[in-house]
């Protein structure tokens, strides 16, 4: 079945864009992470033009994220002065953005930047999780305790001015690290159509040090609001959201999320983050692969 | 359509008084659609472009005769990009600025245009994809115009934007002419012209391009795109208040299962 996506221009099969946000969906059930990542290459793939992929992106990943930080407040995993700091970053961080995209989009280089972007994060964030995943895989095989990783901000952090004490986070550290991170996790939502969860939850773990409990539900309190301000920031700046094209991901990957999580409680955890990380390895390879390969086609066309 | 032909029939049985002083033969072109609707089912159109050859006199004249049809779409100005191998990446490299090149061109002939037409002519009337007029601007030499305008040609064939398609218009008794042209969905709105070109011993006998057929948006798809375009701001609030009511609508009712 087809329809017509009126901002991108075209006819797409709506059976492929809700199968394929169904699928990013469950990895997010799965594992709480947006998915954005994986949803913006595939849109690309599929043919919809990149700077309407990412920023319908964006505009999925809100509401995918929406039910995930109720849940979490419920049960008080949201650090909230924490996230209002993040999303003072993030808020900077998606004007920031439209403007380098401005900058690059004349420059001509847009989409390499985007590559590269991914290619640098995802490979990044995805051999650092592998390595920490089999680590756990093998201690867990020979029968050992995981070697528990020692929970304590980094020091760069620790030498910022100005420090305020985040209770719930059980941190006495200066705003100007969450600040810092979230502004770049906003420049990434407004150039990636990513949430940044997967860069996010990492960098609280290992860079400030905020216990495990509050990570997830602040870091989606942040993405909430941060893809909120990068889809109004697109629809004024290049006027790329497709609503269409958001609702029906977004059908698809509610549904995918639900069975995700059923299926993350049956799975042994370790297990669950080496596949995560082979993933996220998968998706940078390809990228990689597209940097450096002759591409199929090497003029590219952009209306004045 | 059907009334269309009809009319054609009557105007072919008439006797031609009103053609019998003109010594050229006038050509009588119509479309299958003059207006096409983008709406939430479009997927592309097939465009019929067929109509009569009025002869002076009803005499159909002896030896082979050839007719071309070329739809143009509303023409743009756009830059064309060429990538390069730098340090081991495909980057943007060099590009050129076409003031001027169409967003849909397809053009369907009899025979093939090399066999039928002469160059000079075929510049002139601009048909073909090689001779397309983009109007490079700054100083750029021949070559490389060629060598990026046969990159934006390759792209938009690749996208059914571009169509060259040689022996697709069939002519019954030297008087009828008919060919199928498709529209991909990816094309823009406006105005699209159509010209048929009636093509003799190397030369265009006789051109018409009165013929236009208007592509637009309607309906909700219409709305949507005035709305995100002159209304960004509101279009921006109501695509967040629809994600997010979708998705905490989702929660609750998964909750429930």
């Amino acid at each position: 079945m087809d329809i017509y996506l009126p901002i991108a221009g075209l006819s797409v099969n709506i059976l492929v864009i809700i199968l394929l946000g169904g699928a990013v969906g469950m990895l997010s059930g799965m594992f709480g992470v947006g998915g954005g990542f994986l949803t913006t290459p595939l849109l690309i793939f599929y043919g919809i033009p990149p700077v309407v992929a990412a920023a319908s992106a964006s505009t999925q990943v809100t509401g995918a994220s929406v039910s995930g930080v109720f849940a979490h407040m419920k049960r008080g995993g949201v650090d909230f002065r924490m996230g209002a700091v993040l999303v003072v970053g993030g808020l900077f961080g998606t004007l920031f953005g439209a403007l380098l995209f401005r900058i690059l989009e004349a420059w001509g280089q847009i989409d390499t930047v985007i590559n590269i972007l991914y290619v640098v994060m995802l490979g990044g964030i995805g051999g650092m999780m592998m390595r920490e995943s089999l680590t756990a895989v093998m201690a867990a095989r020979a029968g050992r305790p995981v070697p528990a990783s020692k929970r304590r901000h980094h020091p760069l952090v620790a030498n910022l001015p100005w420090r305020w004490r985040f209770y719930r986070s059980g941190l006495y550290i200066s705003p100007l690290a969450p600040l810092v991170l979230g502004f770049i996790t906003g420049i990434m939502t407004m150039l990636l159509g990513v949430g940044g969860g997967f860069i996010m939850v990492p960098a609280m773990l290992y860079i400030l040090g905020m216990s495990a409990n509050v990570v997830v539900g602040t870091s989606l309190f942040q993405i909430l609001f941060v893809t909120m301000s990068s889809t109004i920031v697109h629809s004024l700046t290049t006027k790329a959201v497709d609503i269409v094209l958001a609702v029906f991901l977004l059908i698809g990957s509610v549904t995918g999320a639900q069975i995700g999580a059923r299926l993350a409680q049956r799975m042994k955890p370790e297990y669950l983050r080496l596949f995560l990380a082979a993933i996220v390895l998968l998706v940078a390879i390809r990228m990689a692969l597209g940097l450096g390969w002759r591409p199929d086609e090497i003029y590219t066309v952009q209306l004045l | 359509m059907m009334g269309r032909l009809l009319l054609l029939l009557v105007l072919l049985a008439l006797p031609s008084t009103a053609f019998a002083q003109s010594a050229v033969p006038k050509l009588v072109p119509d479309v299958s659609q003059r207006d096409i609707n983008i709406q939430s089912r479009f997927t592309g159109v097939e465009l019929l472009l067929f109509g009569a050859i009025i002869y002076p006199r009803g005499v159909v004249p002896e030896g082979q005769i050839d007719v071309a049809v070329v739809l143009r779409g509303p023409t743009r100005p756009l830059i064309v990009r060429e990538k390069r191998q730098v340090a081991g990446i495909w980057i943007n490299a060099e590009s050129i600025d076409f003031r001027s090149a169409p967003t849909y061109y397809a053009i369907a002939s009899s025979r093939p245009l090399d066999t039928i037409i002469n160059a000079r002519t075929a510049a002139i009337y601009e048909l073909g994809l090689e001779r397309l007029q983009l109007s490079p601007t700054g100083e750029v030499d021949a070559a490389e115009v060629r060598r990026f305008r046969s990159g934006l040609v390759d792209l938009n064939q690749r996208d059914g934007l571009y169509v060259e398609a040689a022996n697709s218009v069939n002519i019954t008794d030297q008087v009828l002419y008919r060919a199928r042209l498709a529209i991909p969905s990816s094309v823009p709105e406006g105005r699209y012209v159509a010209e048929t070109l009636l093509i003799r011993d190397g030369r265009v006998i006789v051109a018409d391009d009165g013929v236009t057929v208007t592509i637009s948006k309607t309906g909700f798809e219409r709305f949507i795109t005035i709305l995100s375009q002159q209304f960004s701001l509101i279009y921006g609030v109501l695509a967040v208040v629809i994600s997010l009511l979708l998705g905490w609508i989702a929660g609750i009712a998964f909750a429930r299962l």
